[in-house]
């Protein structure tokens, strides 16, 4: 299949960048980060400069990959990242359009690469239990519910690739929070530090310039990992819980 | 040069016990004084800069990627080994040591393994502590499946997402670290030499890969967890960015380099489909549990799996292995799998596939069960090939996929070259000639967590510290060399872009090194190896500067090392007259095409020596010495 791509090109941060229109010739079983090298490579060949993206595991899972195809962030295949996205969900003669990840919060390096250090930072902030290397308990002396341990586990899968920002109209990172904040927060290990973790987690997403939530949903629609809104349902339940909790500690704290 | 592995003596079980008790200590008030360079942000460098961050050591961490959470310990699927025996059906730290060096055909040191086994109950329960998410029985406790090579269910799992859990576990540690400060961590930065002033591993030369910037950094010790060499085939199940630079330039600066010819293809990844392919996927080994592995009888057999009746499929695994079937370990699984092939008994477009069947599975359980137990796997399956798997068997393949080979070190996993510490998957230490599954997870928390924090105090407090200033004579010539290497890449101007070098290599390297290897094929590889790295030198093209994100230089570099480090690895190959786990050489087979070892003549770790460009690397022998395990033919049948 013949395929025009019309592709973002900016050599760096402080350039500014502009559409430029290629053509390549593709099969069905190509993943579509293989339709790029063989773009790649043919620019390479005639001299001119390849386009750079990220990707590294290519099964879908490190979160390294990922750029928005025709206004729709890792492209048109119901829940995958672009890694995964095979050509078999295009034909031929096809004008596709790709762009990076469009948010204050993740500036532009070059081409389709992105800065998501921003998300390092979220995590950084609290999303963690404070465990010593070697003071843990015996795995087993915590019983966890089946059901609560399953649910965990569907915030978890989280890969932090960034599509919950580039599908918002508002570039909010409230998936990517509310996911570690839920995951953590359902288990009995995530307990002792849930009002901080909520607080400041919640914090540094402002910090970091993302917009505020307003539930639209594209972020659950384009998650990878199958992250629910429900993670943000959470998220608010845990800092609301957290501000009043922390305004009695305060008020309680008396003359000190 | 004599190697000393500096193994503690006394009984098996006693081992790791005397060697702490003899360690040294860095007093609390002193550790921050004390710079560690840990790179790679693996499960083994992400739990070693988080342990190492919280004791008070100053620590540097390095990842290429743009973030310490995306290391390829990420995409392990099936689970983690662990002694817990919380299924009561006779593990036990000596079971599980004993299944690792026989999984490993008896060619690791029985002291790392021992030692690997006896904290691998720790591990799950650090990680539990961390809010890993593994997979629960309704009672609320930890639930456990089986794994190839072995008859008790010791694998702790996370759906089909392990590595993820774990990592980021690890990745969680670390960033707490990283906002208590004791953790600087530099993300897109790229180690591309070791820097070695008086004897010891005192730095690396780093390229920024967003500014080009190339920097040193200078410490009291270096820590090497930098994954394994997989992608010296080209196609392998590892990360596209997964490479030996690391390892390969410390080799050259004096570290050793063991057993490179340990490689272990994997025997359940989606078949190739074309010359564009990247990368292999693989298809977690817990499959195995459920599914059935089989090839048609009859050769050149074109309908469709569900026409073909039972009486004219072979379960060839069954069959051969009755006691252990299709959950016979991952070497001798692949091995059998290109038999069929090669008898023209292939499956698919190439005819490069076999079976993996759930049909029956599905019968028994209900769709419901084997999508809670492999949902995700099945998925990825399905987007990657278009054909569903609940409806029609898999087709799977052998592919590389792990290095049981990697830099040598001793018992307190430090090379020979002082100063450098290596871990995890770039180590040669516990696998011997093939890894168990479940077991890679294993190694790079227990390496990262439990080990490196005991050892690396007793060489700090030993070596004492002397500072060296920045702008050291050894650490400029280094980042001179850096910047030479990447003006020569620059100024080629060839015709060939990077990947049609490391194509070309992968090709040669997976038709004449792979599953099968022969003295004559070995000899053909070591010619052809050269002949394309004189070519590379002369005919690349590197599009753009050094002063800016670009990924072909980066790709070029690495490339460059796997040139030189694949005729080390195919030279091994050869050297190493017997086969063994993952090494297999069609010389030496028993009758029914089993590996045949030569225990008399190889029982021994083959560690490298750099000798200066051009010139042949020197053969250092560790001997192999079992003191608790009888020597014997792996036998699964």
């Amino acid at each position: 299949m013949k395929l025009t791509l019309d592709i973002w090109r900016q050599k760096g941060a402080a350039d500014a960048g502009r559409f430029e229109t290629y053509t390549v010739e593709a099969n069905e079983h190509m993943s579509f980060l293989e339709m790029l090298d063989v773009l790649n490579q043919e620019l390479i060949g005639s001299g001119k400069e390849p386009v750079a993206f990220d990707s590294d595991c290519r099964e879908g899972i490190c979160g390294m990959c990922g750029f928005v195809v025709n206004g729709v962030p890792h492209g048109p295949a119901d829940n995958t990242t672009i890694c995964q996205t095979h050509m078999r969900h295009f034909h031929d003669g096809e004008r596709l359009r790709l762009e990076p990840w469009r948010a204050a919060a993740f500036p532009v390096l070059k081409d389709l690469v992105v800065d998501r250090s921003a998300f390092d930072r979220i995590i950084q902030a609290g999303g963690f239990v404070s465990v010593r290397t070697g003071a843990a308990v015996d795995g087993n002396a915590m019983l966890v519910e089946k059901n609560k341990s399953d649910r965990a586990m569907t915030n978890a899968a989280c890969i932090g690739c960034g599509a919950c920002v580039a599908s918002c109209p508002n570039a909010a990172a409230a998936l990517f929070t509310g996911a570690k904040i839920a995951h953590l927060g359902l288990l009995p290990q995530g307990q002792p530090e849930r009002t901080d973790r909520a607080l400041n987690m919640v914090a540094q997403m402002g910090k970091e310039g993302f917009g505020h939530c307003t539930t639209i949903g594209e972020c659950e629609a384009n998650c990878p990992a199958h992250i629910k809104l429900e993670a943000i349902a959470q998220m608010n339940g845990d800092f609301l819980r957290a501000v009043f909790a922390k305004r009695e500690e305060a008020a309680g704290g008396g003359a000190g | 040069m004599s190697l000393n592995s500096r193994i503690p003596s006394g009984p098996l079980d006693k081992k790791w016990a005397t060697a702490k008790k003899e360690m040294k200590l860095v007093n609390p008030a002193n550790k921050r004084k004390y710079t560690v360079i840990v790179v790679g942000t693996g499960l083994a460098g992400g739990a070693a800069s988080a342990s190492l961050g919280e004791m008070g050591y100053n620590v540097l961490s390095f990842a290429f990627q743009d973030s310490p959470r995306r290391a390829h310990s990420i995409a392990a699927q099936g689970g983690i080994n662990a002694a817990k025996n919380y299924q009561n059906d006779g593990d036990s730290v000596y079971r599980l040591f004993y299944d690792t060096i026989k999984g490993g055909d008896f060619r690791a040191r029985e002291a790392n393994v021992y030692r690997l086994a006896e904290v691998s109950a720790n591990i799950i329960d650090q990680c539990t502590a961390q809010g890993v998410p593994f997979a629960r029985e309704y009672s609320g406790t930890l639930a456990n499946r089986s794994f190839g090579g072995a008859q008790v269910s010791r694998t702790f799992y996370a759906r089909g997402q392990t590595g993820q859990q774990l990592l980021l576990g690890a990745y969680s540690a670390l960033s707490r670290q990283i906002a208590a400060g004791t953790v600087k961590q530099y993300s897109r930065t790229e180690m591309l030499d070791l820097i070695v002033i008086d004897g010891r591993a005192r730095g690396i030369v780093t390229r920024d890969l967003v500014s080009g910037k190339i920097q040193s950094f200078l410490a009291d010790a270096v820590v090497l967890a930098t994954g394994g060499y997989g992608n010296a085939f080209y196609l392998s199940t590892n990360a596209k960015g997964s490479n030996a630079t690391a390892a390969w330039r410390a080799h050259r600066k004096g570290a050793f380099f063991a057993n490179p010819c340990y490689t272990q293809i994997h025997p359940t990844c989606i078949p190739k489909s074309g010359d564009y392919q990247s990368k292999l996927t693989l298809m977690s080994e817990s499959l195995r549990n459920d599914g059935r592995i089989w090839v048609p009888k009859k050769k050149g057999d074109t309908r469709s799996p569900d026409q073909i009746p039972e009486d004219e499929r072979d379960y060839y695994l069954e069959r051969i292995y009755p006691s252990y079937g299709n959950l016979a370990p991952r070497d001798v699984s692949s091995r059998q799998a290109k038999y069929r092939c090669d008898e023209g008994l292939g499956v698919g477009p190439s005819g490069l596939g076999v079976y993996l069947d759930f049909s029956q599975s599905i019968q028994r359980l209900g769709q419901k069960v084997i999508a809670e137990r492999y949902g995700n796997l099945f998925d990825m399956y399905e987007k990657i090939t278009g054909e569903n798997p609940y409806q029609v068997p898999m087709r799977i393949y052998p592919a590389v996929h792990y290095a049981m080979g990697g830099l040598w070190v001793d018992y307190q996993l430090m090379s020979n070259l002082p100063g450098l510490f290596v871990l995890g998957e770039a180590n040669f230490s516990d696998h011997g000639a093939n890894r168990l599954g479940a077991s890679a997870l294993m190694q790079g928390l227990a390496d990262g967590y439990f080990v490196i924090p005991y050892t690396i105090g007793d060489y700090l407090a030993s070596a004492g510290r002397a500072k060296v200033e920045a702008d050291h004579p050894a650490a400029k010539d280094a980042e001179k060399q850096v910047v030479g290497r990447i003006e020569k890449f620059l100024s080629i101007k060839g015709k060939r872009t990077v990947d049609s070098f490391h194509k070309e290599l992968g090709t040669v390297m997976w038709e004449n090194v792979g599953m099968a290897r022969s003295a004559e094929s070995l000899a053909k590889a070591l010619k052809r190896i050269p002949e394309i790295r004189e070519e590379f030198w002369q005919n690349l093209k590197v599009t753009g500067t050094g002063a800016e994100l670009n990924q072909e230089l980066e790709k070029a570099g690495r490339v460059a090392d796997f040139l030189e480090f694949d005729e080390l690895l195919a030279w091994d190959a050869l050297q190493r007259n017997e086969s063994c786990g993952g090494h297999f050489r069609v010389e030496y087979q028993t009758p029914d095409g089993e590996a045949q070892r030569n225990d008399a003549e190889y029982a021994y770790v083959a560690a490298w020596e750099w000798k200066g460009e051009g010139k042949r690397q020197e053969l250092n022998k560790e001997p192999l010495v079992f003191e608790n395990i009888q020597l014997a033919t792996r036998s699964y049948k």
